[in-house]
């Protein structure tokens, strides 16, 4: 079997089987067994909910360190535009840029030129476009590895165009390499990221390619170091100007920020899983088709709500749309030129080449006419279940255990309520409640 | 054909229950994910039922659908107690529509709802009795197709 990569671990040590992280998960990917959290690997997205809701701290992020950047001879930072919104009003991005140099790295860029040339690109393909509706948005890992897990159908509306973190890292080291004299490898690329999962897309991407970056550390592992290293900065010393802060990038930051900066008409922008999920079940039923573009993000509010962030959610969303406002102002404004943009985009600047793998949970069997038998066992199994979905069991809900017995992880006498005395009256109460 | 390889579910629908709308159809589709049913073909079960049920949500009183699935085909039929179909032709035609301006504010009764249940399956009935209601078979094949 594939071996999946996962940018969270649990803490065995840690961990004292409390359930929180079984009952939040949105894919049904964690069993208690023993005692202790499990996960199964196949089912798990990345989304990072279960991480914030331990309250062991039992569940960590798998970012990388700042060690990470002794592997490279010369390092470019590219933090999330995320990074932004979580500092006070007068720290502006190229203050932000400045003491991101500061503290450790041979270059800070500005990623957000880069949103602004993908959202450009993301409206070409959306323009020519005639196949199935709505596409749908790459740039949260999550998203993807949704699709590829729960929403196989769904691949194909994927918009096949590299994410603009990937793009500004191949696009630093080709230029740098030629002109520092080093080979692509002697570079790092490193992404500053507000959540764990952009490691899956740098460890493991969807498309099974090679990501250009090399690494994310997260904002939250930056945040102290760079706190102090903006202190006492001079702006004339600032290697980054407020003028080549692109607005339309920075949107990106904040769901539905390519939407709005792009004036897409049919277009909607969604933020956290659960409705992500609505809306992709609307999708399926083909409730949708006359939307264009849905620009999904696993995280409240998007990238300003990852569990790496520091600033609250609601601030830094606020945050980003007064520096919109801010650098709207302002006479020069950053703005990729689109007639380089679709120049670029017709010699294949901005597309990903390999097509992305579904990764379809495992059936109950390898043909069709034993999983139905299976199917029509977990059903009966269900039906003797006190359908409360209590948990003790380990599994998240009763038809989870069905399942989970079907498969043979589970005996049935891991429900501990099905033979006691007690169980018959709620099992009277409950079944009152159906109907 | 043994009876031990077939899986039946019936599904009640509520007429006007426009907040569960939908959920029969995401229940079909999760059972033929468990089942391993390829997914260009889950899609179009998905569209053809949920087109199904939208039906009965709008238009009628309360509805059943059965479902069955065996190694062979999905079969779904969708009874209704509601006002029938006074010209099935009619209806049948992409972008006829009775739906009213409240429906379509909600985005429904674009006039595609059966002909996009025709189109998704391999085999497809309506008969329909003015002021009793109508009833919908679809089979949908699973064998490989040619």
């Amino acid at each position: 079997m594939e071996q999946y990569y996962h940018s969270i671990y649990f803490d065995e040590e840690k961990c004292n089987g409390r359930m929180r992280c079984m009952r939040v998960c949105p894919t049904q990917a964690i069993r208690i067994r023993n005692g202790k959290a499990k996960m199964i690997e196949e089912r798990c997205i990345d989304c990072g909910e279960c991480t914030t809701t331990c309250p062991q701290n039992a569940i960590l992020p798998l970012t990388d360190s700042f060690s990470e950047l002794s592997k490279f001879k010369y390092n470019i930072a590219i933090p999330s535009p995320a990074l932004y919104a979580q500092f006070g009003r007068e720290i502006l991005p190229d203050k932000v840029l400045e003491g991101v140099r500061k503290i450790g790295f041979d270059e800070a860029y500005d990623v957000a030129l880069a949103c602004g040339s993908v959202s450009f690109a993301i409206q070409e393909y959306i323009r020519d476009y005639k196949g199935q509706k709505p596409l749908i948005s790459n740039s949260c890992p999550v998203i993807v590895r949704l699709i590829q897990v729960k929403y196989p159908e769904l691949i194909d509306l994927i918009i096949p165009i590299e994410p603009p973190r990937e793009i500004a890292a191949r696009e630093m080291k080709k230029g740098k390499s030629k002109k520092l004299g080093l080979k692509e490898e002697e570079i790092g690329a490193i992404y500053l990221t507000p959540c764990p999962a952009k490691m899956i897309s740098i460890k493991q991407p969807a498309e099974g390619g090679k990501s250009h970056l090399d690494g994310a550390i997260s904002i939250a592992d930056v945040y102290a170091p760079l706190l102090s290293a903006m202190e006492g900065l001079n702006k004339r010393e600032y290697k980054q100007s407020l003028e080549n802060i692109c607005i339309v990038g920075i949107a990106w930051s904040i769901a539905g920020g390519i939407c709005r900066t792009l004036r897409l008409k049919n277009s909607l922008g969604v933020s956290g899983l659960s409705h992500v999920i609505k809306i992709f079940d609307d999708v399926v039923s083909g409730k949708l088709k006359n939307i264009d573009f849905v620009e999904a993000y696993a995280c409240i509010e998007g990238c300003v709500g990852g569990s790496l962030t520091v600033e609250n959610i609601y601030i830094s969303y606020n945050k980003i749309l007064k520096l919109i406002e801010t650098l709207e102002l302002r006479k020069n404004k950053a703005c990729p030129d689109i007639r380089e943009i679709r120049r670029l985009y017709k010699e294949d600047y901005f597309f990903i080449r390999e097509k992305i793998n579904p990764r379809p949970l495992k059936p109950l069997a390898e043909n069709i006419s034993d999983a139905i038998k299976k199917m029509k066992e977990k059903d009966e199994i269900y039906q003797s279940l006190p359908k409360i979905d209590c948990g003790v069991c380990g599994s998240p809900t009763c038809l989870a255990f069905a399942e989970d017995v079907v498969k043979g992880e589970a005996k049935i006498s891991d429900c501990i309520l099905i033979s006691s005395e007690k169980f018959l009256k709620i099992k009277q109460v409950s079944r009152k409640g159906e109907n | 054909m043994s009876v031990e390889n077939i899986l039946w579910e019936k599904f009640n629908i509520t007429g006007r229950d426009f907040k569960n709308a939908g959920s029969v159809s995401i229940k079909i589709k999760e059972i033929l994910k468990q089942v391993g049913i390829n997914s260009s073909i889950v899609r179009r079960v998905a569209i053809a039922t949920y087109e199904a049920e939208m039906n009965v949500v709008m238009y009628a009183n309360k509805g059943i659908l059965n479902f069955s699935l065996s190694p062979e085909k999905i079969e779904i039929n969708v009874e209704d107690e509601g006002p029938g179909i006074e010209d099935i032709e009619l209806a049948m035609q992409e972008g006829y529509s009775t739906a009213t301006e409240e429906m379509r504010e909600m985005g429904f009764g674009a006039g595609m709802g059966l002909p996009n249940i025709k189109k998704n399956a391999d085999e497809f009935e309506i008969s329909s009795e003015v002021g009793k209601g109508t009833k919908v078979g679809i089979i949908i094949n699973l064998k490989k197709e040619t």
